[in-house]
């Protein structure tokens, strides 16, 4: 039988803790992948957050160091900066880039640190229980707005990707899914443009990826999915926002 | 006079970060805030000719979280603050002490609490030598006096934090940070990429088996176990890096107790008291953890009297009482609020214990 897919070599055979239909699993592979096609997997320096997949170093092998909450970027800054020639990455939820750690994350794009960051947006808190997020969509039930975000009470979504692509350091930001495999190649191929930019010493790029978290939704994994298709993308649309 | 003697009149926050590039140091981040913003400044002027790297961060917690940073790839780094700035550096201290990363962190520390004021102050101990942050832990605590021990305690601060893999702090205040005094620049160590001696320093993955660089221990015991790890290293520490200096402790009345720069204000005293006839000793803790518990100990057993001087409301005196066990009398004084211990005012202090 002719193999056509397989897991990326980077990625190790522990048994996630994801829950069933998380995106977190594609996206880790998905980042793996790119690295091993790039080649660069030697001088790659993975920094895992504080959230679901605060334990992203039991599921690949790139040389990893956790951050404290919020400070990802903070800590790839003081890597990179440290030696240029490592390829260095964050992997952040929506709480930790946009909420804790939004000053970190504004001035490491506005000083253009030419890092990669990949942003997963799942609309809440999913680590400690599905708590309102930053991102967390107007009337969206949460577990601290059971009603629904109401933005007299809770304020808006924050359109981060739309912020942070005003500022100058900022070379590439994209917005995508992985709510069915079209999105997931078109994800893909933005986290490769995001690591090459880098290679190419462009400056700041990240990927947004709007990620299904069908537990704090409230969803079968199938609904979660659908969710996207057919209410999320709409209010937070698909795209390239900035690309220079 | 030869070269090699020649003293250069230099201010404690100058003369750190000199001492810091001299260490081998090429990573500094930092944050303005009074008194140590001459080191900051020293920084971003001299870190890029000696080829490393300075970043003006957007707070403290940014700046100790980008130390924490080009710790895990094996520069040594340094940040500096005051008392606010370093209350916010407690969360990346105590994330280093959690994934053993060496660091060193400098407090010039100023009145307290809250914004306080811009005197120097001492009234941190308990932060600094409590662990400061959240969690199980300790940081070395090195307590210079003067322009020279800046320079020497620096270097020994990189030294101990790579030795030990944890984060060491050095704690100053507001007058012994912007003092110039007149100090004896060493040579430098030759500079050699300092993570090609730590084979625990990210690298990327040439060898298929990643480096992990965590705080995080599920599972039960696991931390546990962990943190006994750390413990065993603390307790070699408390065996092996005790600093202190002693003045008379065999000969004495009083026996004065003192870090920093009170410790300079009670030197004099002593001397002019003894010059009275007045039987005054002193002990000076250089590091404040692991703290001279022993030399008190055996000055106790001898019955002389402790009198504590420090610039907070009563710190110190807690190990002091600590190390004496109830075997001798501690007396206490000290100014608080960024207020300096007058001279006379000790001796007076000095008086009644005796009586
Ligand atoms: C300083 C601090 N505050 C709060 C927490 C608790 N905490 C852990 S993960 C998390 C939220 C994570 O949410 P997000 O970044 O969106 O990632 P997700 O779990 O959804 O993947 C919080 C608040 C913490 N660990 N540290």
């Amino acid at each position: 039988m002719k193999e056509i897919y397989k897991k990326s070599n980077i990625l190790t055979d522990a048994i996630t803790h994801y829950c069933p239909g998380c995106g977190h699993g594609i996206i880790h592979n998905l980042v793996c992948e790119v690295v091993e096609e790039l080649g660069i997997m030697e001088k790659t320096i993975a920094i895992a957050p504080v959230g679901c997949a605060v334990l992203a170093y039991d599921y690949w092998k790139f040389d990893t160091t956790e951050a404290a909450h919020g400070r990802p970027l903070a800590v790839a800054t003081g890597i990179k900066r440290a030696r240029p020639e490592l390829i260095v990455f964050t992997y952040q939820g929506d709480g930790d880039l946009a909420a804790i750690g939004t000053a970190e994350t504004v001035h490491a794009a506005n000083r253009g640190e030419n890092v990669t960051v990949i942003f997963v947006n799942n609309g809440v808190y999913g680590m400690t229980g599905g708590q309102m997020a930053p991102t967390t969509l107007l009337s969206q039930k949460t577990a601290t707005c059971i009603n629904g975000r109401n933005a007299k009470r809770d304020g808006y979504p924050l359109k981060v990707s739309e912020m942070l692509a005003v500022l100058d350091g900022v070379c590439y930001i994209e917005r995508t899914s992985v709510h069915n495999p079209g999105a997931v190649i078109k994800t893909k191929k933005a986290i490769k443009k995001a690591f090459q930019n880098q290679i190419e010493k462009k400056g700041f790029s990240m990927v947004e990826v709007i990620s299904q978290c069908p537990t704090y939704w409230g969803l079968s994994p199938v609904e979660a999915v659908e969710k996207i298709e057919k209410d999320i993308i709409k209010k937070v649309p698909l795209g390239v926002i900035k690309d220079v | 006079m030869s070269d090699k003697d020649k003293k250069v009149l230099i201010t404690g926050n100058e003369v750190i970060a000199e001492a810091a590039i001299r260490a081998g140091c090429r990573f500094y981040a930092g944050y303005p805030i009074t008194p140590q913003n001459e080191l900051t400044a020293y920084m971003s002027r001299h870190m890029p000719e000696a080829g490393g790297v300075f970043i003006q961060a957007e707070s403290e917690l940014a700046a100790i979280s980008m130390v924490f940073g080009a710790a895990c790839v094996g520069e040594r780094a340094l940040t500096s603050s005051s008392s606010p700035g370093i209350s916010l550096k407690q969360e990346g201290i105590s994330y280093l002490a959690g994934c053993r990363l060496p660091a060193v962190i400098v407090n010039m520390s100023r009145g307290g609490p809250g914004l306080g004021n811009i005197a120097p102050g001492q009234a941190d101990y308990f932060q600094s030598t409590r662990g400061g942050g959240h969690g199980d832990y300790r940081t070395i605590v090195l307590a210079p006096n003067c322009g020279q021990e800046f320079f020497d305690l620096t270097r020994l601060a990189f030294d101990l934090a790579d030795e030990y893999r944890m984060p060491v702090l050095i704690l100053g205040d507001g007058v012994l940070g912007q003092m110039a005094e007149p100090v004896k620049l060493k040579p430098g160590i030759k500079y050699e990429p300092a993570h090609q001696k730590k084979e625990w320093a990210l690298t990327g993955n040439k060898t298929g088996k990643p480096k992990i660089i965590r705080s995080l221990y599920l599972g039960q015991g696991v931390l546990e176990k962990h943190n006994l790890e750390l413990k065993k290293l603390y307790d070699k520490i408390e065996q092996e890096d005790v600093r202190s200096e002693s003045f008379y402790v065999d000969d004495s009345e009083v026996v004065l107790v003192a870090f920093g720069i009170s410790s300079r204000i009670c030197k004099k005293v002593m001397q002019e008291a003894r010059k009275e006839g007045v039987k005054v000793g002193m002990i000076r803790p250089i590091t404040l953890w692991p703290y001279p518990y022993e030399i008190i100990s055996r000055a106790a057993a001898k019955k002389v009297k402790f009198l504590v001087v420090e610039m907070n409301m009563g710190q110190m005196i807690e190990d002091v009482k600590l190390a004496v066990g109830g075997k001798a009398e501690v007396h206490f004084y000290g100014r608080t609020g960024g207020e300096m211990p007058q001279e006379k005012d000790i001796m007076e202090k000095i008086k009644q214990v005796i009586k």
